[in-house]
């Protein structure tokens, strides 16, 4: 299958600190890709760059290539806000806008005004199938988000992104902060969802990372460790460290 | 037409925020050009030293009124301070909270009352009580001090209570784990830290003693002489301004500009000292 | 050595107390003193006549139009301009020298007092423009006044607003305009709005500048262009040329309930605010 994203030696800094050093990574798409390890090894930042949400930090500074369907994104010609449309981003805590469950849902195709009233309702309903939440909301778009539970919210979140259409969806360990039964049901729409998306997550531990992902990466220190199929990295992996850390003696 | 908005939506924004320096430079040239005539005419020297204000005479001396402005300022300074400080020291250590929600509405109340009411209730009540008790006309520095000193109090408490608050509660756990009283934990730690904020809403404090007018006409006599003591009337800068603006002309008019200039030298001062010991602070 | 320490601290918060509850004391007899005997002077006909005879007789009606035609051009013309910086200083700039300078002016037009601006709003407004003793001159030199607690109230309460609203706006595609229009100012607006109800407070309460400005005409007035004396001028003028103590009380009571009602619009505005912003 087509490389959906391809990471050509990828140097990350904030300020004099470099996060990530020479990168090399190819994502397939419609597959669930996680990228393990353990806290700053440089996965957050390297979803950020993914979407150009990094641009938003001052004092960053970004060497090597990223490519989205053959096409570098930090190419001056690409329009951030288009990237970003097709690169949709769920964060670590749910953070729903302030306004109503609709309103949140249609705040995207808003932005875009591509919409007529109907069919942007369309838009939010499938969304919220497809996030597994429509049934629990379907009566009462019109309150608060901010009044769902943490489950709902963060898969308000994740159907917020879904109404954007896009074609990558960031997870940046989606679950860290849910009950089970939330994360359970996050991970049932994900692998229905890498259909017709491809997904990268960072998954909130290996178990997770186990469940879901095809691929799977692993991280140290702003270092790309090991990398390959799921079975090859749980089952035998080639690096010390990597079966270390997913066996849990570090991380 | 999304990129052309969004350029024009910076530059509107930025035009905008270029109002507060226009203001400020309009203000600071007008009254320059209006009032340096005459100070170049007097002498800075004679002008700032003079003892003598007779305009009609052509005397423009406004010694006297720098030391009215002084004296009443020092006034409410020594009075208002340390109330203030007591004050910022309570809603941040000791007030329950019910006292709480009493307090800091009544400070912001005090805040917006007019200067004009303050000025009417100390016409009423101190002036009189002044010169009962202790003689004279009433209307003294004494009394002008007592009622800037209230009208300066949110301001000191105000700043003050923020910069306790703001200090990081390890210095209190600290401190308290130490085996300090709660009050040594006050005087010793935590007035310390917070020092510069305070020192700043002090400064901000007198900065409004000294430009406030209204109540000043209103309080001290405004006879143009040097006191002997506090409870001899003065007149301060802002009562020379606020009293003959409505009919100077010609030179006059210049005099009382220049008394401007004065005025507003000393507050850039206060000013940008306060800025400075803020913005230390942060540093 | 271990009793004198709680000596101290018995002393020190008796003390402390103590001044506390004089200021509250002093505060709420000020209070008390000037609508005890301003209150019996207000009635229907005292806020609806003008006055007459110089304000002997009569009430206060051209006044508190005078005061409130001030209020309302200062803050329509300061607004777009406060919170214009507002945003400026919080959204469209990282530092450097020309945010500086902008931070100094709005601070030195913190502390600038009022007679200067009287000063310059005479002689800039009247004199330069032409305008005359008038509304309109008034409200400019007021509107540039309440500039500084404009844009501190806006830009605390921009800065206020979670990133991660920011944040989300841009992940969905939004540009810098949009995620303002749409995700900051929903959530900025209580606190920009308090800001306005507290430089509402401040014009109420200004005299000096506005005796100098807008004039001290009595009449109705009926355009911008006419002079018109404010409540507190009003006031200022019935207790220092001792024309009516009656009136003047009465007219003080009607500022402080302003004061007092604004400053409780302001409140709700922050409760709700801060309510919501958790």
């Amino acid at each position: 299958m087509a490389d959906k994203i391809v990471i050509n030696d990828l140097n990350f800094y904030y300020n004099q600190k470099q996060a990530i050093n020479n990168l090399n990574m190819s994502i397939p798409a419609n597959e669930i890709f996680s990228v393990i390890g353990p806290a700053n090894s440089g996965i957050t930042t390297l979803l950020r760059t993914l979407n150009r949400l990094c641009d938003l930090t001052p004092g960053i500074r970004i060497e090597g290539e990223i490519q989205l369907d053959n096409q570098s994104i930090y190419a001056p010609e690409v329009s951030v806000t288009e990237l970003r449309r097709r690169v949709g981003i769920v964060f670590d805590v749910p953070t729903p806008l302030p306004m109503s469950i609709f309103d949140n849902i249609a705040y995207g195709p808003r932005l875009a005004r591509k919409k007529n009233k109907k069919a942007l309702a369309e838009t939010v309903e499938l969304a919220l199938r497809q996030a597994a939440l429509w049934e629990e909301v379907k009566d009462r778009l019109k309150i608060q988000a901010m009044s769902l539970s943490g489950g709902q919210q963060q898969r308000l979140c994740l159907a917020r992104v879904l109404a954007l259409e896009p074609e990558v969806i960031l997870l940046d360990r989606p679950c860290s902060g849910l009950d089970p039964i939330s994360t359970a049901k996050i991970e049932e729409s994900l692998t229905e969802l890498k259909k017709q998306f491809t997904i990268i997550i960072s998954p909130h531990n290996t178990q997770q990372a186990a469940r879901i992902s095809d691929r799977v990466a692993f991280m140290l220190m702003g270092n790309l460790i090991e990398e390959g199929a799921n079975m090859e990295v749980f089952s035998s992996p080639k690096d010390r460290r990597t079966s270390d850390y997913i066996t849990g003696r570090f991380g | 037409m999304k990129k052309f908005k969004e350029k024009l939506s910076g530059r509107v924004f930025f035009v905008l925020a270029l109002s507060t320096i226009s203001a400020l430079v309009l203000i600071t040239v007008f009254i320059f050009v209006n009032g340096m005539p005459l100070i170049a005419e007097v002498g800075l020297f004679n002008f700032i030293f003079g003892m003598s204000w007779a305009p009609e005479q052509g005397q423009f001396g406004i010694f006297p009124m720098i030391v009215g402005t002084v004296s009443v300022t020092l006034g409410a300074a020594l009075l208002g301070i340390p109330v203030g400080i007591c004050c910022s020291i309570f809603m941040a250590e000791f007030a329950p909270a019910m006292m709480k929600n009493i307090f800091r509405p009544a400070i912001q109340l005090l805040a917006g009352i007019p200067s004009v009411v303050y000025g009417f209730w100390g016409l009423i009540f101190i002036v009189p009580a002044i010169s009962t008790h202790l003689g004279g006309v009433g209307m003294s520095i004494l009394a002008g001090s007592i009622i800037l000193a209230i009208m300066i109090l949110p301001t000191i408490i105000s700043i003050s209570e923020v910069s306790l608050l703001a200090l990081p509660r390890t210095y209190k756990e600290g401190a308290l784990a130490l085996g300090m009283t709660h009050w040594q934990t006050i005087r010793h730690v935590q007035l310390p830290a917070a020092k510069s904020g305070i020192v700043a809403g002090v400064i901000l404090g007198i900065g409004r003693a000294v430009g406030e007018t209204m109540v000043v006409i209103m309080v001290l006599g405004n006879s143009v002489a040097l006191p002997e003591s506090i409870l001899d009337s003065v007149r301060t800068l802002t009562t020379n301004i606020g009293l003959e603006m409505g009919y100077a002309a010609g030179r006059h008019r210049q005099a009382l500009f220049a008394t401007g200039i004065v005025l507003f030298v000393i507050i850039m001062i206060l000013n940008i000292s306060a800025q400075y010991i803020t913005r230390k602070k942060v540093k | 050595m271990r009793i004198t320490a709680r000596n101290a601290e018995k002393t020190a918060k008796i003390l402390i107390w103590t001044i506390a509850l004089m200021v509250i004391a002093v505060l709420i007899f000020i209070i008390i003193f000037i609508l005890y005997r301003g209150l019996p002077v207000i009635n229907w006909n005292f806020l609806t006549e003008i006055p007459r005879r110089s304000g002997r007789e009569g009430g206060i009606a051209s006044p508190i139009i005078g005061t409130l035609s001030v209020t309302a051009l200062a803050v329509l013309i300061a607004m777009p301009f406060g919170v214009g910086t507002a945003f400026y200083l919080a959204e469209y700039t990282k530092g450097g020298i020309i945010t500086r300078i902008i931070r100094f002016c709005t601070e030195s037009l913190a502390g600038i007092p009022s007679i200067i601006y009287g000063l310059f709003g005479f002689i800039f407004f009247l004199d330069v423009l032409g305008l005359g003793w008038s509304i309109l001159s008034g409200g400019l030199t007021v509107a540039i006044m309440i500039l500084p607690t404009l844009i501190r109230t806006a830009e605390e309460s921009i800065r206020s607003v979670p990133k991660s609203y920011r944040e989300v706006s841009f992940s969905l595609g939004g540009t810098k305009w949009q995620t303002i229009r749409k995700a900051v100012v929903p959530s900025a607006i209580r606190g920009i709005a308090n800001g306005i109800i507290l430089s509402v407070g401040r014009c109420v309460a200004e005299t000096a500048a506005l005796i100098m400005t807008a004039g001290y005409e009595l009449i109705m007035p009926r355009s911008v262009f006419d002079s018109s004396r404010s409540l507190a001028v009003h006031f200022y003028t019935l207790v220092m040329d001792g024309i009516s103590e009656r009136n003047a009380y009465g007219t003080a009571a009607v500022l402080i309930i302003l004061v007092f009602f604004i400053n409780v619009v302001a409140n709700m505005l922050i409760n709700r605010f801060v309510a919501k912003g958790r």
